[in-house]
């Protein structure tokens, strides 16, 4: 269905990446948000408080992180669209209710916009280094989707598919932006809300009484109810049947579980976006995501400038991996080449897909900044043997 | 399901699921009429129920119902007046 | 197995009967005060909803034919603020245990008080950790014994009443397990109050607290409670803590009023843009 009016404010604007991801939640019909203050992500919900009231849509700054968390999903079981923005130190703080989202497939959006880590670590300053935690983060078995925007137009955009992808596969879905995406500011084009598409939540049309929360009549998610409709559904945290009781015992946490992962691995390929540029013919492929992204390409034409024939592979979705993706371009290229503003993270999971059939390099950086081009492009040389 | 015997000149009736007892003797003590008592018998658990031993006593009120637990014994009027 | 003559076996979900709470536990006696107190408010059922938490106490939400949801320890009251500000219209009933309110989920409690809330706060207290093997809580009395306190506590407890009433609640209650036509009563009063409504529930556990700290079965709990409760209603909740075997005050002591956070929030808006503000109501 296409985009409610009243929160899509079109036109050309200059916003930083953090303004333009409440206006993508705007867009995209959220209209419920509990967060807490936390650099550098605060902008996000400062013009959420100041935009809601005029798109009916209510705010509240909850008393912690672990609180908002919870909050989002309580208003999603009520109907809403609902998402809470942190960083670092409040993700770490959310794990649990991440899983209790996986838990009770409650579709809802959660915003980190990365900085220098561990602990209170760099504020004010961009890292990558919550990567791993997104699909690892909390306890037990489960799959997330994250994506991994790297401009304020794509904050916009990338929030609006985030949403969309919590309805349609009914998981948390994380936005992994960073300090210096969510504070640059750059042109972004917001299009008419008709030409917005936005998914709608798919509801039971099971009579009152015969509704079953985690039926799923060979789809990959049940339909959901909200409360107040009559349905007097049950939903638990706890491993569950279809009917949402508790079951203790390994069967049903074969059946609940393995449908949990199952329906994010092996609808992998219609979740996953990417931008590949040149890397057909490539000896080398540099992978990057994010804000590193952009300083890589510039290291690539560096290399370029001198021959080498290097290609591009940019996560937009950072989870589900792109693992098969990744494997046909590692039958064919020399070496993959991965700067991230950690010390190496997605370049584990590079590692482990590629399994050795191509070489790969990582070009660590503790953030704090991003890369220097000329670091990128030196390894790109050693890759380019 | 054990229904009390409707005794003479009782104004009310108690409903005991004997397998749903767990033998807490909520409603023996709290009965305002003293209408339970544990029984000789015992459910498949173990516990003794309760049972009218004094039906006539019952008055409906359903304290008993109130007080228990695990939704095993409930009282009612026999008639509502008209 | 539940008879279905009987009154709360339409509230229950009978399929699954018989619970897991011990005997002489009094939560099933909580169960059946709510029940009527659910079906005497006036609500429509389809418009309530009952957020639990972790713990024996925890457990209710699964037992009941509501709308229900066993979230995280400690965390029931954020869930049930978003799902009462997404949809205003529906009464949101917040049932757990000490632990899971005051220990881990004490902030929360206060800061929902502080905003007063739409939410009703049902609190089984029981002293004690039952889920988990009877460990001290945050109102386990002095000298107690528990299982992470076997020589007895020698921690001060909440006074969970004057906890609520200082953190800003509009009801605030406290009955046992004994008085159950007054907990009917009171968590009746409630539902229907508006705003952030608390009621306190001594209730026995006889597997844990109680067989640790030689107070006998349910049965012998309960008679405790009748010998030693005092009702005072109004009381100074400065006055009504709870000492190891001491008297229970019981009553309602606070019922005041105070603008909901919704009311508050809709009125300061209105104030603020005046008629171009459409009042909030649900973002549905």
């Amino acid at each position: 269905m296409k985009a409610d009016p009243k929160g899509v404010l079109t036109g050309a604007h200059f916003l930083d990446g953090d303004h333009a991801c409440c206006e993508g939640a705007l867009s995209a019909g959220c209209r419920f948000v509990a967060g807490y203050p936390i650099t550098p992500s605060t902008e996000v919900v400062e013009r959420i408080a100041n935009r809601f009231p005029s798109v009916g849509g209510i705010f509240i700054q909850m008393e912690d992180e672990i609180a908002s968390s919870i909050a989002i999903q309580g208003a999603v079981w009520a109907g809403a669209k609902a998402m809470t923005v942190t960083s670092g130190p409040g993700f770490s703080l959310m794990m649990e209710h991440i899983g209790l989202a996986v838990m009770l497939e409650t579709p809802c959006v959660f915003v980190n916009v990365q900085r220098g880590g561990p602990s209170t670590g760099l504020p004010t300053l961009p890292g990558q280094a919550d990567m791993m935690q997104a699909r690892w983060g909390s306890h037990g078995d489960y799959e997330i989707i994250a994506f991994c925007p790297n401009s304020p137009q794509e904050c916009f955009d990338l929030t609006i598919r985030a949403f969309n992808l919590a309805e349609e596969y009914r998981v948390p879905v994380m936005m992994m932006m960073d300090e210096c995406v969510g504070h640059m500011t750059e042109k972004v084009v917001i299009p008419k809300a008709e030409e917005i598409e936005v998914r709608a939540r798919r509801y039971t049309t099971a009579k009152p009484g015969e509704y079953l929360p985690y039926f799923t009549n060979g789809d990959i998610v049940p339909a959901m109810a909200k409360a107040g409709d009559g349905h007097k559904f049950h939903v638990t945290g706890l491993t569950h049947d279809e009917r949402g009781y508790p079951v203790m015992n390994a069967e049903a946490q074969e059946k609940c579980v393995r449908r949990l992962v199952e329906k994010i691995r092996n609808n992998a390929g219609n979740i996953i976006t990417l931008e590949e540029t040149e890397t057909e013919g490539a000896d080398v492929v540099v992978v990057s995501y994010g804000i590193t992204s952009r300083v890589a390409v510039k290291a690539i034409e560096m290399a370029k400038d001198e021959g080498i024939k290097v290609g591009h592979l940019r996560l937009i979705t950072a989870w589900p991996f792109p693992e098969a993706r990744i494997l046909e371009l590692a039958a064919r290229v020399k070496a993959f080449v991965m700067p991230e503003l950690n010390y190496g993270q997605m370049f584990f999971e590079l590692q482990r897909t590629i399994g050795g059939k191509a070489r790969s390099y990582l070009v660590p950086h503790g953030g704090g900044t991003v890369h220097d081009p000329k670091v990128i492009f030196e390894k790109i040389k050693e890759a380019a043997w | 399901m054990a229904e009390a015997k409707k005794a003479k000149g009782a104004r009310g009736i108690v409903a005991i699921e004997i397998e749903l007892c767990k033998g807490c003797g909520f409603c023996i003590e709290f009965c305002p009429s003293g209408v339970l008592e544990f029984s000789e018998e015992f459910n498949s658990k173990g516990y003794h129920p309760p049972r009218a031993v004094k039906p006539e006593a019952c008055t409906g009120c359903d304290l008993c119902g109130i007080y228990c637990p695990d939704f095993a014994i409930f009282g009612k009027l026999l008639k509502t007046v008209a | 197995m539940v008879n279905p003559a009987n009154p709360v076996s339409q509230y229950l979900r009978t399929d699954r009967i018989p619970h897991i709470w011990c005997s002489g536990c009094g939560l099933g006696t909580t169960v059946n005060c709510f029940v009527r107190a659910v079906e005497t408010c006036g609500i429509p059922l389809e418009q309530i909803s009952v957020v639990s938490g972790i713990g024996c106490t925890g457990r209710v939400a699964g037992y009941l034919k509501l709308d229900s949801f066993h979230t995280t320890h400690g965390r029931p009251i954020p869930f049930a603020t978003g799902l009462k500000l997404a949809n205003p219209k529906l009464k949101v009933i917040v049932y757990s245990g000490d632990g899971d309110l005051f220990a881990i989920g004490g902030n929360h409690f206060i800061h929902a008080a502080r905003r007063n809330m739409d939410l009703t706060i049902i609190c089984v207290n029981n002293f004690t950790y039952g889920m988990t093997g009877g460990q001290v809580t945050p109102t386990t009395p002095i000298d107690a014994i528990a299982s992470t306190s076997p020589y007895g506590n020698t921690e001060e407890p909440f006074n969970l009443p004057h906890l609520a009433e200082s953190a800003g609640a509009v009801y605030v209650a406290r009955w046992t397990t004994f008085h159950v036509r007054q907990a009917t009563k009171a968590m009746k009063e409630a539902i229907q109050k508006k705003g952030f409504s608390f009621v306190e529930l001594i209730s026995p556990c006889p597997t844990l607290y109680g067989r640790r700290n030689r107070l006998g079965d349910g049965l012998e709990m309960m008679q405790f409670y009748k010998e030693n409760s005092v009702i005072q209603n109004g009381a100074d909740t400065r006055e009504v803590g709870l000492d190891f075997k001491g008297k229970i005050t019981c009553g309602k002591f606070i019922d005041r009023e105070k603008s909901s956070y919704l009311e508050m929030y809709n009125t300061k808006m209105a104030e603020r843009f005046g008629s171009s503000f459409e009042p909030y109501e649900g973002v549905l």
